[in-house]
């Protein structure tokens, strides 16, 4: 088992800088920043865009993103003040980017427990009797809920609550020309986010845990802990709950890169400042040294979600052996 | 049997009829639309027609520049159906071929195809679409093929490239149980090389599953070009088209300023399409697999 560990864990760095390395590539062949420099600067001397390409790091072929790859990596691992500066305006691009990771994490966090939370309580209830009026209503609506895009969700609300309302901003973490913090100001921004997001996470883990509940809930050692004569609610708590977290567990660790998607929408319909915004707000710039940071984040939590998963399967069920 | 089962699932059945006659609708759009794609519903010396409420000159009201939007609706489902169902057969296309190789042989393919589609689907679908547009869009040996970046060709071939990944694993997984079976075992006995196996034996077993990941794909394709739209990425059909997802673009604005037939009707139509479409698939897969039932 530990030695599975090492292992994974030891592969992990290879495996990101590779991929990172792969979007790096896609990154500086897609926007290509020296192209639309030459459209920008139709008559820039060959010297002036020779001194362009190094400053930035943007050398030509194969060799040349390898090379700049390189360099890139180098001032990305020596910390944030020395990483590169954005293209456009050479900006420092760590104190935004640290902004927009505290509104995520805050707005992600805060989605994450409330809907997982709901969740798998309202499956628990829902698989407690199977075809009966609580569980149809859970399950449709779960399923009505589960196929509205994030997008039409986050713009209803938004229109209903926000603007036809006004019991909720529409926009925004304070209104434009607050200063310092305010609990209550802050939440009632985040009301709206969170419930978009929140949607998403209660329908589909309202229907993993009564799926993965009604599936154990024919094991034999549910019948044996019945036969011992203890209660339904501790049949259900101990042996029941418990083996149905197993799948589902898994899932909520694969699912990060769900979550992340999802959060870029809704980000982007509330104007909510967090890394979706800022994200979007770099490739619409085709800003590659802005991208590269949330993309290193992306892929580094995607992975090491993917490895948690795997660790947490193992060490929930005995029965699977790691080799 | 199994016709019958599908039609005993009350949502799948509903949901049959009122796609049907959706595309029934969106089919005969020279008909059934009042206006045409950028015809405004008055002049504008007739009086004001941007931002019209629901009237009987325009039903579902219209937009910043005067067009009809029950008619815009039609032609851009229109639109958003051709998307949905080409992406979604070249999809399934190239996903059941990459699926039933690598389920077949094995070993090494095998091995480098489910890392390379696993590391692609746990990323984020939105970052990996936006960073494999620009990608795609900006080799330009690539274009005679994929089209410019903003065509509908380009958007199909972008949601194809995505696609098959997830139909490639489920038809591998299915071809991985079918192909331990007797009945291949005998078709190899007497002499039936891959290919046959694949065609006459294994696709035919795993219709059901292809077919649920078609009708998954369809509304994949749909709500991904809405999506990209909503981020102005989406296909430029020209002057002489609109899609769902331009028009969803919209009500982005039309949520702030209030005017509430921009986002009801667009809206409306997308979860319409994406719980029918939804609907079917639950329906086929209770249909076309009796050991999964509802989960009862």
């Amino acid at each position: 088992m530990l030695r599975f560990i090492v292992r994974r864990a030891l592969w992990l760095l290879p495996t990101i800088v590779f991929v990172t390395f792969l979007v790096y590539c896609a990154v500086r062949i897609g926007w290509d920043p020296v192209a639309s420099y030459k459209r920008a600067n139709p008559r820039a001397s060959k010297a002036k865009m020779q001194q362009y390409r190094e400053v930035n790091g943007l050398y030509d072929g194969f060799g040349g993103y390898l090379r700049g790859y390189k360099e890139w990596l180098w001032r990305f691992v020596q910390g944030p003040e020395q990483w590169s500066r954005s293209i456009k305006g050479r900006a420092e691009v760590w104190p935004p980017l640290r902004y927009a990771i505290f509104n995520t994490l805050r707005l992600a966090g805060i989605a994450s427990v409330v809907g997982i939370s709901v969740g798998l309580s309202l499956g628990v209830l829902a698989a407690r009797h199977p075809g009966g009026w609580f569980d149809t209503t859970v399950n449709t609506a779960a399923f009505f809920l589960g196929s509205i895009p994030p997008f039409v969700s986050g713009v209803v609300l938004q229109l209903v609550f926000a603007v036809q309302l006004g019991w909720l901003p529409p926009v925004g973490v304070y209104p434009p020309g607050h200063e310092g913090f305010d609990l209550m100001l802050m939440l009632k921004h985040l009301t709206l986010p969170v419930t978009v997001v929140a949607i998403q996470t209660i329908s589909a883990y309202s229907r993993y845990m009564r799926a993965s509940l009604l599936d154990v809930s024919s094991a034999d050692y549910l019948r044996t802990a019945r036969a011992k004569g203890i209660s339904e609610g501790a049949v259900l708590r101990r042996h029941g709950v418990r083996n149905a977290l197993i799948p589902v567990v898994t899932v909520l660790a694969i699912d990060i890169g769900a979550l992340l998607g999802g959060l870029i929408i809704t980000e982007n319909i509330f104007n909510y400042p967090g890394m979706g915004v800022f994200f979007i707000r770099a490739s619409t710039n085709g800003d590659f040294p802005q991208m590269m940071p949330y993309l290193v984040i992306i892929v580094t939590s995607v992975l090491m979600f993917n490895l948690i998963a795997d660790l947490a399967y193992a060490y929930l069920d005995p029965r699977i052996r790691l080799e | 049997m199994a016709w019958n089962r599908y039609w005993h699932h009350r949502g799948a059945a509903i949901s049959t009829v009122v796609m049907a006659i959706l595309s029934i609708i969106v089919i005969l759009a020279p008909f059934t639309a009042r206006y045409g794609v950028n015809e405004q519903v008055l002049h504008i010396s007739e009086g004001n027609n941007v931002f019209l409420p629901p009237s009987k000159l325009a039903w579902f009201g219209t937009d910043d520049i005067g067009r009809d939007i029950y008619s815009r609706l039609i032609w851009g489902i229109r639109t958003s159906m051709f998307i949905g169902v080409a992406s979604a057969l070249l999809s399934v296309v190239f996903g059941t071929a990459a699926g039933a190789l690598a389920g077949l042989r094995g070993g090494k393919f095998d091995d480098i195809m489910m890392r390379v589609t696993d590391i692609f689907l746990a990323f984020p679908f939105l970052v990996v679409v936006i960073i494999m547009r620009q990608f795609l869009g900006n080799i330009s040996w690539l274009e005679p093929v994929l089209g410019p970046q903003t065509s509908i060709r380009f958007i199909i071939w972008l949601f194809a490239i995505f696609g098959w990944m997830g139909v490639a694993r489920l038809v591998r997984s299915q071809v991985l149980v079918l192909k331990e079976r007797e009945f291949i075992e005998a078709a190899r006995a007497v002499g039936g090389s891959n290919l046959r196996i694949v065609v006459s034996h294994l696709l035919p077993n795993s219709i059901g599953p292809i077919l649920v990941a078609l009708t998954i794909s369809v509304i994949g394709a749909i709500v991904g070009e809405s999506t990209l739209a909503f981020f102005g990425l989406g296909p430029q059909p020209g002057s002489g088209g609109t899609s769902l997802g331009k028009l969803i673009e919209l009500s982005k604005e039309g949520a702030k300023q209030g005017n509430w037939w921009l986002v009801a009707f667009p809206c409306g139509a997308l979860v319409v399409l994406a719980i029918g479409i939804n609907f079917i698939g639950d329906g086929l897969r209770d249909a076309l697999d009796p050991k999964l039932d509802a989960g009862n």
